[in-house]
Parts: C-alpha cells; structure tokens; sequence
C-alpha cells in the first residue's frame, strides 16, 4: 500500500482544490476536511457530493469553491453518484474516448446522506465494489437543514429534534457504529480521521485513493453552530474527541483492524484517557446534561463509550 | 441515402428495446428489475456477459440508483441507458427533475404499468403521466417495431447539442412489452453510423472559460450546484426553451431514420390515421392505436368519417400540429390511459381540450377513462365509442362529458 510521503511544505504548496470564499461558517470544520482530504489527490480527481452544508455553502450559483469537475445530484445518492462516474471513466478510457489516465473518485456526503438516508446507495455501491473513495464528514447532525438529529448524532445530545426536553433530555439513542458496519462489507479500506491529526487524515484519504476498490474514510467533523461552541475552538474539540475516545482513530484494511498512533498511545497508556465530561463540557449541545437530573446520561454514555473502546480493542488485537 | 437491408426477427417489445440498445453502443446501463419492463435488463446482462456490447452494466439495488448513476455517466460523457416501469419510475421521480435540470441525455424505456394500491403489474399511462412536468422528452409506441426504432431515435434526439434533454420511451406493458412480434432489425453498422459519438457542447465555466459540457478533469466544471433566485428561473426557463427546440429535432431525427429503414410513424411528433376529411375521431397513445384503427376502417367501409389521431410525443407537446390535426374534426373522443384524480378528466383529455380553446372551430371533445391496470380496450369497447361520437354528432350535445369505458357493471 501507500509509500507516499509529505512534508509540511509540500502540502502547503500543493494547489487548493477546495478554495477559500466559499460561504461556510467561520471556524467550519468540515470545509477544513474537505480542504485536508483533496490535498491527498495523486493526479486527477472527479468529485461528487450529497446535499448538505458543504455543498450548499460552496456552489452558490454562478461561484464555485470546487477546482475540479464536481457534481451534485441530489442527498440521498453520493455512493450512485461515484457509481456513474466510476463506470463512465472506465468504459469511456477503454473506447479511447477520454484520456488514458487514471482519474480518482471522491464521493462527500455528511452524516445524514450516509447514516441515514444514503445507506442504501452507500451499501450497493460498495457491494458492488466500484473503485472510489467514500468520505463521511460527520458533523453529527442535519445542519443544513438546521441542527436536527441523525443516526450519527451522539447519545444524549440536543438537536431542534431531539430538544433537551423536561422528559426527554437530548436524543435517547446511541450512534450508530457506520465504520464498523462498512467493514462488515468487506471492503479493503476502512478508516477513521480527525482532522487535529491532519497528517493521518491525509495520509489515510491518500491510502484510500490508491486501493483498488471502494474505500470508506469517516471523518469527525465539529460544526460551531449545531455543537454550540465559539468557532475557534473546533480542530481542539476534534482532539478531545480522540483523547477521551469518543472517537478512536484506526484503520482497517481488508477487514483488519489497527489502531492508529494518536489512539495507540491511549491503548498502551491507559491513565490517557479522558473522561468524557472533559469533552462534553465544551460545547452547548450537552449542557443541559450537567444537572443533577440529567447526569445518569453522562454515566450511560460514558459506559457504551468504554464498551465500545474494548470491543475496538480486542478487534486490534490489544486487549 | 438508401433504405438499409433488415433482417427480421420475432421478438417481444422488452426484447426490441435490448436489442436497439445493443446496436446503440451505450456505455453505461444501470437498471433494476420490475416488471413488465425485466425482460429488457435480463436480455442485456445477456449481451454484457456475452462480451457482445461494449458496456459497463450496474445491478444497482435501487431504481433511484439506476437513474442517479445514468445521469452521472451521462455527465462523464458516456452514453446511458435505463428501463423501469411504475412504482420504479416513481422511486425515480426525484431524479427525473435532476437529470432534466443537469441536461443529462439519459435515454430511458418505460414498459408502462400502473401504479399500486392496490398492486397490479398490468397496462396503463399513470407512471408517465405523473412525469409529464419533469422536463423528459416523452414518446409513446404503438407496436415493438416502433418501440426498437423509438430508442435509437431517442439516443440522437436527447445527445444533440442544441436539446440535451432525458428521453423516455413508452410501451404498453404486456400488451407490447410481453407480446412477439415480427421485427425488422436495421444492420449494426448502419444503427452505428446514425448514431454517432456523443458531441458536447461548449459552456462557459466559472472562470468564464469556455469547456465541453461535461466532468472533465482538464476543464473543470461544477455540475448541479446550488442556484437561488438569482439564476435558478432562468436555467428553468433555458430547459423549457430546449423543450421547444426538440419538437423540429424530433421531427428531423425521425425523417432521417425513415431513409435508413424506411419507416415513418407520421411526422415523428403525432400520427394523424385517416383524419383527411374526419368528422368524428379520437385521440390516444400507445398500443390502443393499433386496435382504433381496425375500428376506423371499418366505420370508413361503412361510409362515416371517422379518424384517429395518434400522439407519438406527448412531450414536448405538439401543439402547432395536433390543432392543424383536428381543424375539421367536429366531435373528437380523447381517450385517456390514466386518471387524475378529483380533476377534470385523464391527462390527455385537459391537454387536447386546452389546445381547442385557441382553435377557429371548436369541436365537442369527450373524454374516455380506459383500460386501468390492464383492462382490456377491445374493438367492442372502442366501437361504441364511436358511436358515443356519432351520437354527439346528431345530437350536437354531449350527456357525460367524462366517462370511464370497460367497467364491469
Ligand atoms: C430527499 C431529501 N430529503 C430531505 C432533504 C433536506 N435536506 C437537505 S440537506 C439535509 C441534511 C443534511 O445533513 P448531513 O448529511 O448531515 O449534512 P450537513 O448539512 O450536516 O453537512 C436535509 C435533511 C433533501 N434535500 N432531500
Ligand atoms: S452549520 Fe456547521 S457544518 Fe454548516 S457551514 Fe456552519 S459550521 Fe459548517
Ligand atoms: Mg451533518
């Protein structure tokens, strides 16, 4: 696999794909994602995208922030989107009808478009083993269309649809495992990012570009405005996330699991790991959670949160 | 140029579109199976897995797949293909708009069927109906012949620069899909030549430099981007205009064919059936034609004037032609394969009557509801519809303006 190497200044001078002026938030952490993830393309690249915040705030007609040929359908569709792309390119480069050169597939769609909605296009495309390379930026709720909860929105959190409500406090369920249940696909690359740990983000969409065959790169994604925290703060959240894990990094390939060294360093040295309140308590989708009715969510979560870091554990091979 | 030498082969109406698509060179087919339309998916996995057509085939596992992954091939630049039938179309409808509003030229075979609850796999228009507003190019055949001349027509009218517009071509499910029948078959070469490569037109990028309109890495280009009210009614307005332009391409792609095969289906837009001097006449879509016409000749050996007119495109709409169609016609019966529910009258019906209303002369038009998941439209049935018409014509009224025809009683 992959022996790409980079350097700091090699990334900063390679061209911006994704450019500046679009109309994103200030402190939006997913355009930093898709700023991160096309700065590992190794030669032409076609992109295509769900709807969502990112696709919305970076092609207001007629301004686009996209530098290569983009194209967006609809929401529930990026995994068929790349489908189409994917055969054309093959059977067009095949009747000589296009340039002989590999051109890579990326397909973005956020936590809706994929945990939700955009299963059913994501589980068919990849069964049937297009070669592309599948991000999901997860800001962790619908903030298009503003801040309701998904399937990825965390256990306990507010949305406008799972209010923090005097019985009800924040969303009852627990997010689904969506990296898990794409290796249970049997793709040959699963992998999961923060983009405080840039150079693993980049290094893993690079490494998802160059397998063959449909790769999955989930990606944690912290939005100012539905997570309710001041703008600058959102790479930092993405650190705790790892450091408590919320949100472990590791890689599958071909169905085998391995930690990734910012989690690693957490499995070796368990005294690392950070409660989860430390990550909870930065942001004001969880507020209502520190009170002394509602701290039992914190205790559940924290439990499913420790549950689930063994099972990765064991699955790496390190319990 | 001169009429092409046809074999003839007995072929169903699924398996006359497979075998077009075939002769078409399509790049990309995505497609999921529903009935009455499977036929047509199972006999080109056959041609793929044959390696006798060079063609990326996708067993999607949905039909809002199938149409997404036609309409991002299509904008690639590969030339796409897809087939469905009822609740498919409308697991699609979402995607119809899409396609039309990126000027992908998906071409797309419709074995008509109608739609549930309660479910029923047979004939009539209610899935295309439904579509009529979603910017596809729509024509209805009459028989398979038609159906297998009908896509290759559909390829050259929906890749041509000054369209680019999705096509759907329909036919009558089962009674056309499921039913063998002599096909002449135009020599590969010869499908090959008229069809040709797609060409792309050039649009201005954001750059303000001109590309080919398509996904090219060298000429980057952002396809379906977020369009307000700034510029959103204008692309509308681009589509509808392009809409307009299709009626003379129509028109000219069918002309062009006639001199390969030697076929015509009336000018390409609408069949007008012994309308000459017609005093009473019907109008209709699809396969019904064919039994409406036996009952015009009968009645014309009889001594009344009667016609049919037959609309070949149901979009864009004939306008120009269907009103010089009916100038003479006195009491003219529009019979509808679809309802609309609490409206006034089928379809076809609002359609033709709202044309009439600039018309010189005003005939009396009646509608006739038919034929609903599968109901056999027999010469008995189509018969006494003409008599309905004769009625009018002596009576010069019209009892019930809209009726439903073939209900048991
Ligand atoms: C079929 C359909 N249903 C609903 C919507 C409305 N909608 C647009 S974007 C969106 C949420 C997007 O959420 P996500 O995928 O998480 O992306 P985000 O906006 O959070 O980046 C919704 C519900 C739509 N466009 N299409
Ligand atoms: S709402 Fe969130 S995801 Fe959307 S643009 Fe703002 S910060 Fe980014
Ligand atoms: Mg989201």
């Amino acid at each position: 696999m992959s022996d790409w190497k980079f350097t700091v200044k090699e990334i900063a001078e390679k061209p911006e794909l994704f450019s500046s002026g679009h109309r994103a938030c200030a402190g939006c952490v997913p355009a930093t994602v898709h700023r991160l993830v096309l700065k590992a393309a190794r030669g032409p690249v076609i992109a295509t995208h769900a709807t969502g915040c990112i696709e919305v705030s970076s092609t207001i007609y007629p301004y686009t922030s996209w530098k290569i040929p983009w194209i967006h359908t609809a929401f529930e569709n990026a995994a068929a989107n790349a489908s189409g792309i994917e055969a054309a390119l093959k059977v067009l480069r095949k009747k000589g009808r296009i340039k002989n050169e590999k051109v890579d597939v990326i397909a973005f769609a956020g936590d809706g478009g994929t945990y939700d909605i955009g299963i059913q296009a994501l589980s068919g495309a990849v069964e049937r083993g297009h070669d592309f390379l599948y991000v999901l930026y997860d800001n962790e709720a619908y903030m298009n269309t503003g801040i309701q909860r998904s399937g990825g929105t965390p256990h306990g959190a507010w949305t406008t649809t799972s209010p923090a409500g005097k019985v009800i406090p924040g969303k009852p369920q627990f997010k689904k495992p969506i990296a898990d249940i794409m290796v249970a696909h049997e793709i040959p690359y699963v992998a999961t990012a923060s983009p405080y740990y840039w150079k693993d983000l980049i290094a893993k969409a690079r490494k998802g570009l160059e397998i063959e065959g449909p790769a999955f790169l989930h990606v944690i994604a912290p939005c100012t405005r539905g997570w309710r925290f001041p703008p600058e703060k959102g790479i930092e959240i993405s650190r705790v996330m790892v450091e408590t894990c919320i949100f472990p990094l590791w890689e599958a390939v071909d169905g085998e699991y391995r930690l990734s060294p910012p989690s690693k360093l957490i499995a070796l040295k368990p005294e690392k790991k950070k409660p989860i309140k430390e990550y909870l308590k930065i942001q004001g989708r969880f507020r209502h959670l520190f009170t002394a009715e509602h701290e039992h969510v914190i205790e559940e979560l924290q439990e499913v949160i420790d549950k689930r870091w063994k099972r990765l554990l064991k699955k790496c091979g390190m319990a | 140029m001169t009429v092409a030498k046809q074999k003839v082969l007995a072929l169903s109406g699924d398996e006359a579109v497979a075998y077009a698509v075939k002769q078409s060179d399509v790049d990309v087919i995505a497609a999921y199976p529903i009935t009455p339309q499977t036929i047509i998916v199972e006999r080109l996995s056959e041609y793929v897995h044959n390696g006798e057509v060079e063609t990326e085939f996708l067993c999607v596992e949905s039909e809002h797949s199938a149409l997404t992954a036609c309409l991002t091939a299509a904008a690639v630049g590969a030339r796409a293909f897809t087939a469905t039938a009822s609740a498919g179309l409308a697991l699609m409808h979402e995607i119809l708009y899409v396609t039309s509003g990126c000027r992908a030229p998906v071409v797309m075979a419709v074995a008509n069927r109608a739609l549930s609850a309660p479910i029923n796999i047979h004939c009539d228009h209610s899935d295309t109906m439904v579509e009529r507003d979603s910017g596809w190019i729509q024509i209805y055949t009459e028989n398979s012949q038609e159906a297998y001349d009908s896509i290759i027509q559909a390829f050259k009218i929906a890749e041509n620069p000054e369209i680019l517009l999705p096509v759907i071509v329909g036919l009558d499910g089962f009674f056309l899909s499921h039913t063998l029948e002599n096909v002449k078959i135009l020599p590969d070469e010869t499908v090959k030549n008229f069809l040709g490569v797609r060409r792309f037109p050039s649009v201005k990028n954001h750059e303000g430099k001109l590309v080919p309109f398509r996904l090219d890495p060298e000429n980057p280009l952002t396809i379906g981007p977020l369009d307000l009210y700034d510029y959103y009614f204008e692309h509308k307005r681009q589509q509808e205009e392009a809409m307009r332009r299709a009626s003379e391409i129509i028109k000219q792609v069918h002309e062009e064919y006639a001199n390969i095969s030697g076929r015509r289906y009336g000018d390409g837009l609408i069949e007008a059936y012994r309308m000459e001097d017609a005093e009473i006449a019907t109008v209709c879509l699809g396969s019904t034609a064919g039994t409406v016409k036996t009952v015009v000749d009968k009645l014309r050996y009889r001594g009344v004037k009667a016609g049919l007119l037959r609309i070949r495109t149901f979009r864009p709409l004939p306008v120009k032609e269907i009103t010089a169609a009916l100038e003479n016609v006195k009491v003219l019966g529009v019979m509808d394969r679809a309802c609309s529910f609490g409206g006034f009258g089928g379809p076809v019906f609002h359609e033709i009557r709202h044309i009439l209303y600039d018309a010189p002369t005003h005939p009396h038009v009646a509608n006739y509801i038919y034929g609903l998941g599968g109901r056999d439209m027999s010469y008995m049935l189509i018969n006494q519809i003409y008599q309905d018409l004769q009625k009018i014509l002596e009576t010069n009224r019209i009892e019930k303006l809209v009726q439903f025809i073939g209900l048991r009683e």
